[in-house]
């Protein structure tokens, strides 16, 4: 059973459909790459994942469980929405990180917030802190900013930043992960460590959801590749089908000046 | 005519009473219009558009007009018109009508500032915090707040600092604040008459009052120069 199953989305901004009957699935442990121009809609599609957008029609099942079904008002409870975000992680072009607090800081907050409203809390809170701190630190570890724990963004490089922003989304374990061009606000230099981060976790079998115009990185990295035009799925499958050989004449044509490179 | 060193003992025990009135209106007014310039800030953003309009066109009028005849219409306005003095008599009359009429207006200039605050913090910041499961509220206070107190604490140190000075507007209703009190020996009080030189010295009260908020606020930027 696929893990992610989104079925039929639509949503219109006004008068302007921005996205048109997008149906697709994601296998456990798969990354899915999706690429496109801009204004494609491929953010747009994961805001509605993390629900920052709300579809005007379509569901999103994740793990057999309906999070999201435009006819049924049930599912949008702003009570539950909240713990429905945590099914998927989210990390944003511009990091947005939280200035006032360090890296570690930043990747422990959520956690904490969380165990606070628990029942048990305040009698373990120690071991709970403790605990949630370790964890903090060995995803800081793994993503090689040990020594960085301290620093608060600004002392940071765009590429850590980034980096604690991806520790930061796994510190909740999500189902999926998804990624919103992680890498568009960073120089080349800095691009490949973001990148060889994803490439690690795609390694250990993450699910993932990268939106991306780094089409060598969706061709080696994704496992499925996603083609959007205008709001629509215009080519889909496996990674380095579509990017190698599309079949699409206008999906050829945006990759032609990648292959250029 | 007695000398200067005899009238000082008596200037300055005027002037301190001058000044202990001068302090009160600017706490009390400090007390009053950070919360409720908070209450008109989320007014004038509500999404709720007669609100948004009405308060607007209010802090519109109040900030377009000069705190001076605020205070005379606030304080002469329920007498002579509607019959009724609502102030009270005597100094805590015209007290309590002038620390009505500081309040208002400084919780307008501090809701534009409020607002600019809010406003600046980037959106981003309120997305990172749904995605990571949070409330409403957690986001506000765990995350935006502090970042907004930063943005806004120059230029509330601004009108704080104007504050200062402005107290002494309310001697046009004859609020017997440190100008009055400094006023009073040039046409005559307690033996002392045509002196020039207390004024000078409320002068030096000022200065000294807005040194010491210059460096307390200066202080608090600089604690909060922690972060970007």
């Amino acid at each position: 059973m696929a893990i992610l199953e989104v079925h039929n989305i639509e949503k219109s901004f006004g008068s302007t459909k921005v996205l048109k009957n997008i149906d697709f699935s994601l296998e456990q442990g798969q990354a899915l790459a999706i690429i496109g121009s801009s204004g494609s809609g491929k953010t747009t599609l994961l805001r509605c994942l993390n629900f920052l957008e709300r579809p005007d029609k379509g569901k999103i099942v994740v793990q057999g469980e309906t999070l999201f079904d435009a006819e049924d008002p049930t599912t949008m409870r702003e009570k539950d929405v909240r713990m429905k975000r945590l099914h998927f992680g989210m990390v944003f072009q511009s990091f947005n990180l939280f200035p006032q607090y360090t890296a570690l800081e930043n990747v422990m907050l959520a956690n904490q917030l969380l165990e606070k409203e628990k029942p048990g809390f305040k009698e373990n809170k120690k071991e709970i802190y403790a605990q949630i701190e370790e964890h903090a630190k060995e995803l800081l570890d793994k993503m090689g900013l040990s020594d960085r724990a301290d620093h608060y963004p600004h002392q940071l490089s765009g590429g850590q930043q980034q980096r604690v922003a991806i520790a930061r989304a796994l510190a909740l374990h999500p189902d999926i992960l998804c990624f919103d061009e992680p890498t568009s606000a960073l120089d080349p230099e800095l691009t490949g460590e973001v990148l060889k981060v994803i490439r690690s976790l795609a390694d250990q079998n993450t699910t993932m959801v990268i939106v991306t115009h780094e089409m060598a990185f969706a061709r080696d990295v994704a496992d499925q590749v996603i083609f959007m035009d205008e709001g629509i799925i215009l080519e889909q499958g496996d990674a380095r089908q579509v990017i190698e050989h599309p079949t699409q004449e206008r999906t050829k044509q945006f990759l032609s000046r990648f292959a250029e490179n | 005519m007695s000398t200067i060193m005899e009238q000082m003992p008596i200037v300055f025990q005027a002037l301190n009473v001058g000044f202990v009135q001068t302090l009160k209106l600017f706490f009390v007014t400090l007390l009053g219009a950070f919360p409720l310039g908070l209450i008109i800030a989320f007014g004038s953003m509500s999404g709720f558009r007669p609100l948004r309009y009405l308060t607007r066109i209010f802090v519109w009028i109040i900030r377009g007009t000069p705190l001076m005849i605020q205070l005379l219409i606030i304080y002469y306005f329920p007498g002579l018109v509607l019959g009724k003095t609502i102030w009270g008599g005597g100094e805590e009359g015209r007290f309590l009508a002038a620390a009505v009429s500081f309040i208002v207006n400084y919780a307008c200039y501090f809701s534009e500032i409020y607002r600019g605050g809010i406003q600046s913090v980037p959106k981003g910041q309120q997305e990172a915090g749904l995605v990571l499961g949070m409330t409403k509220s957690q986001i506000f206070f765990k995350v935006t707040l502090l970042q907004m107190i930063k943005r806004i604490v120059p230029p509330i140190s601004n009108e704080i600092i104007t504050l200062v000075k402005d107290t002494s507007l309310a001697r046009i209703i004859a609020l017997q604040e440190i100008i009055w009190a400094g006023q009073a020996f040039l046409k005559g009080s307690q033996g002392i008459s045509g002196q020039i030189w207390p004024l000078f010295f409320t002068a030096v009260y000022y200065l000294v009052f807005s040194g010491i908020l210059t460096l307390l606020l200066g202080w608090l930027e600089r604690k909060l120069d922690y972060f970007k």
